[in-house]
């Protein structure tokens, strides 16, 4: 499947400077943290499944500015950008991926497994369609204790063929819940491209079955998923129930680091990579007169610092110690 | 059918009404506490449990759910997570089978995989137990696979002191419960105190006391054991039975007080043999009391078959009050 080309004319206009460049930032922010990510795995340091969301990065930065710190969020197991776009500390998510006990999940959870309260950021779920009837409940219980915040879902396309899929949708809908969900459509669940398993691959038209408003959106522009998720966060605070964004992204890295890619051409992937959303985006910026070489330049160190701190933090972090192994199975009313 | 005031201090009624009254007294109690599943309003329930709840507390908090057991149970999560008391009711525990995803993958794990930073406050309300010729997608015993989870306790009340004090203790545990109410125990009736209210949910209790052997077992086999108990006093053996109550976690001291004291045990289980609780608490009982044993330890469990429909042959494959005497006696025959 090949990249379908927006008209300059189709695109959002752009921001003021300062916030284009935070947006290209927190970009640049989850790429360098990511391409460590990838280094550190290959010196062992990163262990079990690594899942890198390089090509979507426009996705959380995208949806995050539109949703208020207490609003809740719902990721799957290629969370860490929404993790570092929702500002939880690079050096616990690096040190959870360690498996160290400074680790935002205590070096349980993992790659997979990101969890911050302080954020209700409710997880990294790593079945596939899993965490949609959380965000579901999460959003009911918004409602029924009368806060007017949103339940946001991020999930891929391959959960659109999970009966949990189906089922929340519908019950989001029938109950006119206040849940973003956002399916980041890359086209291929893990290995399989969407046309060999969906009979339908317009996703957001399934959506739409279910009586809620749906958009497909451009998500290797930034400008257009933040616009796509502002109107849709502005619906739902307004009550008019769950909004469904089809994100179409592309991921330029194997599904995890155990993929040969046997399923995709290179020359595919080339295409995607012309429109990644950092690329061009920056090239967006350049031409508008709002970046230039040493703005970048500058953006970068100040990433790469952000990244080498977060790598000391978690190589300083302690492990935690085996005698804590059933700690956090229950919950220990006593201990706090 | 509203339980009615006798003399002395005390109530009639049936278990179901003991669960209603439990029911009730919660959802008075806390606003946060909502009961949600199929048929649970307007059809009163399809055990008739929550028969009335509706009109007296709305359908915010009586909440019919579609047929879609694994994103209500999943929002029962998520809404526990948002700070809500979900009592979530599943027809059956063979349709539970449609939540085990939520059940397992998230109910369980997510207090552990989040380094402790999240509970999930749920109860799971289920019918469980063969004998109403409902054949093999409706009758079978399920708990004991539950209990083999870490990250969520398993109760069965089989009285209706715990049928109505069950509840409150399970809504107060900040970890998931998972309830099985036997549906051959729904019209049980009997006197309980009428101040009856919250009852442990950590220890197993002695329902007769005796001096030659325990009789170890839980829910819909109590009152099979109990019979079998006064059936063999008759004979000259004096049978202890412990009902266990709550399967996860097992409450040990009080199991191995009992076989300590009586040095023959009987495990009756309405689960199948293989790999069942059964099998689990003998092997506690090996490990830990194996030198204070006058005779192997017995099972008494369902038969290797899914439960079939003619009454004779369900008879025949569930734990019946002749067997446990005839396992009774084999033991005292053979070691006394």
């Amino acid at each position: 499947m090949t990249p379908t080309e927006a008209t300059n004319d189709d695109r959002p206009a752009l921001p003021e400077r300062a916030q284009a460049l935070d947006l290209l930032r927190g970009m640049i922010r989850i790429r360098r943290f990511e391409e460590k990510c990838a280094e550190l795995y290959s010196a062992m340091k990163i262990r079990g499944f690594l899942h890198l969301c390089i090509g979507e990065e426009a996705i959380p930065v995208g949806v995050m500015p539109t949703l208020v710190p207490e609003d809740a969020i719902v990721a799957t197991y290629r969370e860490h950008g929404h993790a570092l776009a929702r500002g939880m500390p690079m050096g616990a998510v690096m040190a959870e991926m360690y498996g160290k006990a400074g680790g935002c999940s205590r070096g349980r959870g993992g790659s997979m497994h990101l969890f911050d309260a302080a954020t209700r950021f409710y997880g990294g779920n790593a079945i596939v369609g899993g965490g949609l009837p959380l965000a579901v409940g999460l959003a009911l219980a918004e409602r029924m204790q009368g806060r007017p915040n949103v339940a946001a879902c991020f999930f891929g396309e391959g959960a659109v063929a999970e009966g949990e899929f189906h089922e929340s949708m519908n019950l989001a809908a029938l109950w006119n819940l206040p849940v973003l969900f956002l399916c980041e459509n890359n086209l291929y669940a893990m290995g399989t491209a969407l046309q060999l398993s969906e009979s339908n691959t317009d996703i957001h038209a399934k959506a739409a079955s279910y009586g809620m408003t749906s958009e497909a959106v451009d998500a290797m522009d930034v400008l257009a998923v933040g616009a796509a998720a502002r109107r849709a966060t502005e619906a739902i605070r307004a009550g008019e129930g769950p909004y469904f964004l089809e994100l179409r992204t592309y991921r330029f890295r194997p599904h995890s680091m155990f993929d040969p890619e046997l399923y995709r051409n290179k020359e595919e992937v080339e295409a995607w990579k012309q429109r990644g959303p950092i690329v061009t985006f920056s090239q967006r910026l350049r031409e508008a007169g709002l970046l230039d070489d040493a703005a970048l330049a500058g953006i970068e160190a100040e990433v790469a610092r952000e990244v080498d701190a977060a790598v000391a933090f978690a190589e300083a972090s302690e492990w935690e110690p085996v005698g804590d192994l059933a700690r956090d199975v229950y919950t220990e009313e006593d201990a706090a | 059918m509203t339980a009615q005031t006798a003399n002395g201090g005390t109530i009639a009624l049936t278990y179901r009404e003991a669960v209603r009254a439990a029911l009730r007294e919660a959802l008075e109690a806390d606003p946060r506490v909502f009961l949600m599943g199929e048929d649970v309003g307007r059809y009163g329930g399809c055990y008739a449990v929550s028969t009335g709840l509706l009109a007296e507390f709305g359908p915010e908090r009586i909440r019919d759910t579609p047929l879609s057991e694994s994103s209500f149970v999943g929002a029962g999560i998520g809404a526990a997570l948002g700070g809500m008391r979900p009592i979530v009711e599943i027809m059956t525990v063979n349709f539970s089978l449609l939540a085990i995803d939520q059940i397992v993958n998230n109910a369980a794990t997510i207090r552990h995989m989040s380094g402790g930073q999240f509970s999930i406050p749920l109860v799971i309300r289920m019918a469980t137990g063969g004998g109403r010729q409902l054949a093999a997608q409706h009758s079978h015993s399920l708990e004991g696979w539950y209990a083999h989870i870490p990250g969520i306790r398993v109760v069965t009340p089989a009285t209706l002191e715990d049928a109505r004090g069950m509840l409150a203790s399970a809504l107060a545990c900040p970890d998931p419960v998972l309830i099985f109410e036997n549906a051959l125990l729904y019209n049980d009736k009997g006197e309980i105190p009428a101040d009856a209210g919250a009852v442990d949910i950590d220890r197993a209790a002695i329902r007769r006391p005796g001096r030659d052997v325990s009789l170890i077992t839980y829910g819909g086999s109590l009152g099979k054991t109990l019979a079998a108990a006064e059936s063999l006093a008759g004979q000259g053996v004096d049978a202890e039975v412990v009902d266990l109550r709550t399967l996860r976690p097992l409450d040990d001291a009080t199991i191995l007080g009992s076989v300590r004291r009586t040095r023959r045990a009987v495990i009756v289980d309405e689960g199948w043999r293989s790999v069942g609780i059964a099998a689990e608490i003998m092997a506690r009982i090996m490990e830990q009391a194996f030198y204070d044993l006058d005779a192997p330890v017995a099972r008494v469990c369902s038969e290797e078959v899914p439960i079939p429909y003619a009454k004779h042959l369900e008879d025949a494959a569930l734990p019946q009050t002749d067997k446990i005497i005839r396992a009774v006696e084999h033991l005292m025959g053979n070691h006394g």
